[in-house]
This record gives structure tokens, C-alpha cells and sequence, in this order.
């Protein structure tokens, strides 16, 4: 009974295999991201998957375990390279070490459209991305003019060698050095979680009594920021990054001011309909700017931003 | 070699008792004067409200430590802690708010549940022989990839569930002594702090951990029921990961799937700080808390001083390999 059991399974997993090469008549993009546990990587695939739905092709939405795992990630394109896939869309960890591997895939003429993070070459036809300076920039005005264009801030960066951490630390850097000469920040600190994230606040906090604000580069270190405000009781100004319910309900509530969130799902599609557009001979431009927007309590119904927060 | 000390440690804890209070007071030494250290050089660093910041950046890891602690002793390792204090979190939220059962099914939900999965690396180790090291591994693997299913990848929020808040995050003691302004959450490692050290030394489990640690097949030759005790033994670091998911998602309000890989090397390093011999046979709780703390005011005081995160993870480095050298130091002295 049981040995049947199993027999047929294994007849049933055979013809899956049998059957798959069927699906290469279709057309099939593998989209690799950075990871897929974080809830902006769902929010980029539920735009891909409604992308791929529309231009009537399939796709598989993969990433490695956590941001760190270049080397898994390039195991992961490469195996999907070894698919022979008709499209690629790919979120390089690593934006000059995972170059050989896409030159195979243009070798063997595979159209590759980068997103999130760029790739230091010209293989991808186009990058749908975030411009990360600018949108931290974004996030400097809104501290800067909410505590009055002068005192002390302080950042907590969500890690210190990933493109987006590095942009979004430079990018709130530069434009409080630029535009508010009487902004001092008295502290930029790196934690990767949420819990790590309210300790380094609450250390800040203790550090620089005079601090009146802090910009949280990610979502998990923004949540980080809401629990040590909200623990503290402190007045100062948060400013955070990306969505989630945690963050938004902590701006609803008035302990954080404001975000900025991008528009994931817009990137999502934004691959897929790339790619298509791709294999149509349609030519792209260099770099698809997928937009960002500030937010806080006055607009986060707004239709538009309403559409690029996830939960 | 060290057969004699433990044998005779069986007989009168003699020679145990004396190495262990001689390193938890060098642990507890290094842990007043890091506290003198940073309250010299890192300007508003003594002040009441920061040592709250630091028992609280404790509660977590100390728990988890405890969690370990008993694994180390009975000879064993696990690996599995941070992603099990996950899983139980997730475990709770999905009881508390997809399910929407009241407040005490969710806490003996995650503790019952990361009690189970404990088991499972215990009779994987006892019944299959697999290797704890390797087991755990699996297992850490296994919590992580079935926190990120149940959840679906999301958070779970608890805001149906209000006072979960309070699990962690308010001061109930403040209630009673109101200039003691301590967290619920430090309250409950102290909690399971001093019911594990009464497990440990004052019963039949706590005896046996400490007899499969030392000598395991002269536990075999005495009867003992070695694969059973094992499995107890991994069972109850889960059920106590239980109480550690429990303090980090009510700190957080929502149980967040992605969290918990490194936790565990924290939780091991407390231990080993505080002299837990990685070899088994030989440790206690006080000293794990102790290790905790040093951890907790060294990330805090080097923060507080402003000094790179990555500086900060090398000093650890450091505290750690010298605690182990103190620890070799000692043992040759007895």
C-alpha cells in the first residue's frame, strides 16, 4: 500500500519532468532578485507576476536567503541562464562582481534588464530603478524643514557595502551638507533589523541629548526607530524608508513624520513589460526611473501613493 | 585528566562550584569595569534611563542564552535558537491574530511549540544519531524556511491582541516600586533566569543535563535513560526560545518572519562569556547572564561613544577568545 504509494509519486514527479519541456514553447523570463522574504520583494513580484499576466508570459521570482549571499545569487542565475530562457531581469547584489555570469547570458543572447541596484556594464538593455540619492534627499528636506533647518540628526543606515544603503547614506548626507548649513549630523550608524535598529536609536538618543531628528534608511530599520521613540517617549523627528504596516501605522499615529516609499510594484512591472518590449525589437532607454514619493499623514490616502505602499 | 574534576564534582560539586563562582566573578569584575569604562569616557552614558536602554537590549539575547546554556552543558550545541525564536513568534501571531484566540493561548502556544521542535532536534541527535551541530543546523534551516511559510513572508501584527505590548515593553514592577522603572521583559529573563538555575541545580533534569554533558556514557552505565534526557534537554531550549520570541515580537508588536539568523551566535557567545564550557559538563545561568550583559553594555557604551558598528563586532570578538583564555587559565590553576 505504502510501496504504491510512493510508486506513484514517483511516476507523478517523472511526468511533471516529462512534461516540462513543453513549456519551453512559451515564453519564460526568471526574475532574480536580492531576496524575497522582506515585504518590498513581494511587493516587486505581485508587479511582476501582474505584468507577466498581461503580456501572457511566465515567470519565476527567486532570491537568495538574506542581501549577503552573493555568491547563492550567482548560483541562482546561472542555473537560470542554464534554462535558456527567452528574457532576464536581474537585482545584482553585487554591481561589478556578478558581471561574468550576465555575459554568458548575453553570449547567448539573452536579453537581460537589470532593477533595484544597477550593473556596472552595458549587457542589461535598460535598469528599472529608485534613484536612491535623490529619494534620500527627499528624505533630508523632510527632516530638515521639520525641525526648523537647524540642530543635530543623527542616521541609522541599514548596511554600509550594498548600492542602496551606500546611495541613500550619501544621498541624505550631501543634501543637508548642501542645503541646510545649520543641520549638523552628529551620528550615522549601520543596523540590519528592526530590534538592532532600536537599540542603536535609543543609543543615539542617549548619546546626543540635543538630537532633534533621525532618518531610518529601510523598513526594518524604521520600525526599529518607531519601538525606541515610542520607549523613550522622545519629541525628536523620525523620518523613515519604504512602507509596511508597522511604519505606516507609526505614521498615522504621529511617531514617525514621514516616508519615502518607491514604487516596488512599479519595478516589478517594469522588468516584465521590459523584457517583452524586448523581445518585440523594441529598443529601451538606458535607465527607467520608476519614481518615489515623500509621504506622511496629509497624503498617504493619496490615490497615487496610496496604489506604491505595501503593507 | 579533567575526569577527576568532574567525577569529583559528582560527588560534592567541589571542584565545580569553585572554578564557576571564580570565573563568574571575573566575568562579573569585567562587567563593572566595561560599566566604569564607558561611564568615564562615554559622556551620558551612567545615567538610570541608559542602564534601562541596556537591560532591555538584553532581555532577548539573555534568554536565548539561557536557552543554549542547557544544550552546552549536556554536551550538546544549538544552533537553531535564533530562527526558533522566529518561528515561535510567527507560531503566536498566527494563534493570537489569524486565529484570534485570547492572550495566554498565544504564549503557551509559542512556548509549547518551540518546545516540540526542540524535541525534534533532540530525538533527530538521542534516536538518529545525527551530530548536534549538524542537527541544529537542519533545524535552524527548518524554523527559518517554516517561519517565512507560515507567515506567508509577511509580518504578523498584533494589534488585535493590545496588551501583547505589554508583554515586554511596559513596567508592571513600576506599579508596585514606582521609581523602578523596569521592563516587563527584563522582569522575564530575571523570570526564566532563576527557574532555569533551580532546574539545573535543584532537580533530576538539571542533574542529568549535567551528567550527559560530563561523562555520557558513565550516565548510560548508570542507568540513566541518556536518549530520553537528550530530548528533554533540546526540548526545553525551545520551550525557553519560546518565551525569547515572545519578548522580541511584542517589542516589536509583529512577528517578523525575516529576523533571527546570528541570533544565535550572540546567544552562544553570552554563554561561552560566561564561562559555559563548549566541551559540556561545566556551566551556569548567572554566568550566561552575566556574559548577556557584558554583550549588551559594550554594543551600548561603544554606541553610545560613537564608534563604528564594525569596530564594535571586532571588540566582541575579542571579549569573547579572551574569556575562553581566562576560562583555560583558570582550569590549569585548580
Amino acid at each position: 500500500m505504502k510501496k504504491t504509494l510512493i510508486a506513484s509519486l514517483f511516476a507523478l514527479g517523472a511526468t511533471t519532468m516529462l512534461t516540462a519541456p513543453a513549456y519551453a514553447q512559451d515564453v519564460y523570463f526568471p526574475i532574480i532578485a536580492k531576496g524575497f522574504s522582506h515585504q518590498f520583494w513581494q511587493a516587486v513580484k505581485a508587479g511582476a507576476e501582474s505584468a507577466a499576466e498581461r503580456n501572457g508570459v511566465k515567470i519565476t521570482f527567486e532570491g537568495p536567503n538574506t542581501e549577503a549571499e552573493i555568491d547563492k545569487q550567482t548560483d541562482i542565475l546561472n542555473a537560470a541562464i542554464a534554462k535558456k530562457p527567452q528574457g532576464l531581469g536581474f537585482a545584482a547584489l553585487d554591481s561589478q562582481a556578478q558581471v561574468p555570469a550576465l555575459k554568458k547570458a548575453a553570449d547567448a543572447g539573452i536579453p537581460i534588464v537589470a532593477f533595484d541596484s544597477g550593473v556596472e556594464s552595458d549587457l542589461p538593455l535598460t535598469t528599472c530603478t529608485t534613484d536612491n540619492l535623490a529619494a534620500a534627499a527627499a528624505a533630508a528636506d523632510g527632516l530638515a524643514k521639520a525641525i526648523g533647518e537647524a540642530g543635530e540628526v543623527a542616521a541609522i543606515i541599514h548596511d554600509q557595502t550594498s548600492a542602496t544603503g551606500i546611495g541613500r547614506r550619501d544621498g541624505f548626507l550631501n543634501q543637508l551638507q548642501a542645503a541646510y548649513p545649520n543641520v549638523t549630523v552628529v551620528d550615522v550608524q549601520y543596523a540590519n533589523d528592526a530590534l538592532k535598529a532600536a537599540e542603536t536609536a535609543k543609543a543615539m538618543l542617549q548619546a546626543h541629548p540635543n538630537l532633534k531628528g533621525i532618518f531610518a534608511s529601510n523598513e526594518g530599520s524604521a520600525i526599529g526607530l518607531a519601538v525606541a521613540m515610542k520607549e523613550t517617549g522622545t519629541q525628536i523627528v523620525g523620518v523613515g524608508f519604504d512602507s509596511g504596516k508597522s511604519q505606516k501605522d507609526a505614521i498615522m499615529d504621529g511617531t514617525l513624520l514621514g516616508s519615502i516609499t518607491q514604487n516596488p510594484v512599479g519595478i516589478g512591472e517594469c522588468v516584465v513589460d521590459s523584457l517583452a518590449k524586448a523581445l518585440k525589437g523594441e529598443t529601451l532607454p538606458t535607465v527607467i526611473d520608476t519614481g518615489f514619493y515623500w509621504y506622511d499623514k496629509s497624503n498617504m490616502d493619496d490615490p497615487k501613493v496610496a496604489a506604491v505602499l505595501y503593507d | 585528566m579533567t575526569d577527576t574534576t568532574l567525577s569529583k564534582a559528582d560527588d560534592g560539586k567541589k571542584g565545580i562550584i569553585s572554578i564557576g563562582t571564580l570565573q563568574k566573578a571575573v566575568a562579573f569584575v569585567v562587567l563593572i569595569a566595561l560599566l566604569a569604562f564607558f561611564s568615564v569616557f562615554a559622556p551620558n552614558f551612567a545615567q538610570w534611563s541608559n542602564m534601562v536602554n541596556i537591560m532591555q537590549a538584553t532581555a532577548v539575547n539573555g534568554v536565548l542564552g539561557v536557552a543554549v546554556t542547557f544544550v552546552i552543558i549536556s554536551g550538546g550545541i544549538d544552533l537553531s535558537v535564533g530562527t526558533m525564536m522566529t518561528l515561535t513568534a510567527v507560531m503566536s501571531g498566527i494563534i493570537l491574530t489569524n486565529l484570534g484566540m485570547p492572550l495566554p493561548f498565544g504564549i503557551i502556544g509559542a512556548m509549547l511549540f518551540g518546545g516540540l521542535m526542540g524535541s525534534v532536534s533532540g530525538a533527530s541527535i538521542a534516536k538518529l544519531k545525527i551530530p548536534p551541530f549538524i542537527a541544529t543546523l537542519g533545524m535552524m534551516q527548518i524554523a527559518r524556511g517554516l517561519a517565512l511559510v507560515f507567515s506567508g513572508a509577511k509580518p504578523i501584527y498584533f494589534n488585535d491582541t493590545p496588551s501583547y505590548y505589554y508583554i515586554s515593553s511596559e513596567s508592571s514592577i513600576s506599579r508596585i516600586i514606582p521609581s523602578l522603572e523596569v521592563p516587563n521583559g527584563v522582569l522575564i529573563m530575571f523570570a526564566v533566569a532563576i527557574v532555569s538555575s533551580i532546574v539545573l541545580n535543584r532537580t533530576i533534569l538539571g542533574r542529568y543535563v549535567f551528567s550527559l554533558g560530563s561523562n555520557e556514557e558513565a550516565a548510560r552505565l548508570s542507568g540513566v535513560n541518556v536518549d530520553f534526557w537528550k530530548i528533554v534537554t533540546y526540548g526545553v531550549s525551545g520551550m525557553i526560545c519560546g518565551v525569547a520570541g515572545l519578548l522580541i515580537s511584542s517589542r516589536l508588536n509583529s512577528a517578523q518572519p525575516a529576523l533571527g539568523l546570528g541570533y544565535e551566535l550572540d546567544a552562544i557567545a553570552a554563554a561561552v562569556i560566561g564561562g559555559t564550557s563548549l566541551s559540556g559538563g561545566r556551566g551556569t545561568v548567572l554566568g550566561t547572564i552575566i556574559g548577556a550583559f557584558i554583550m549588551s553594555v559594550l554594543t551600548n557604551g561603544l554606541r553610545v561613544m560613537g564608534v563604528q558598528e564594525e569596530w564594535k563586532i571586532v571588540i566582541t570578538g575579542v571579549i569573547i577568545i579572551a574569556a575562553v583564555y581566562v576560562d583555560i587559565l583558570l582550569r590549569k590553576k585548580m
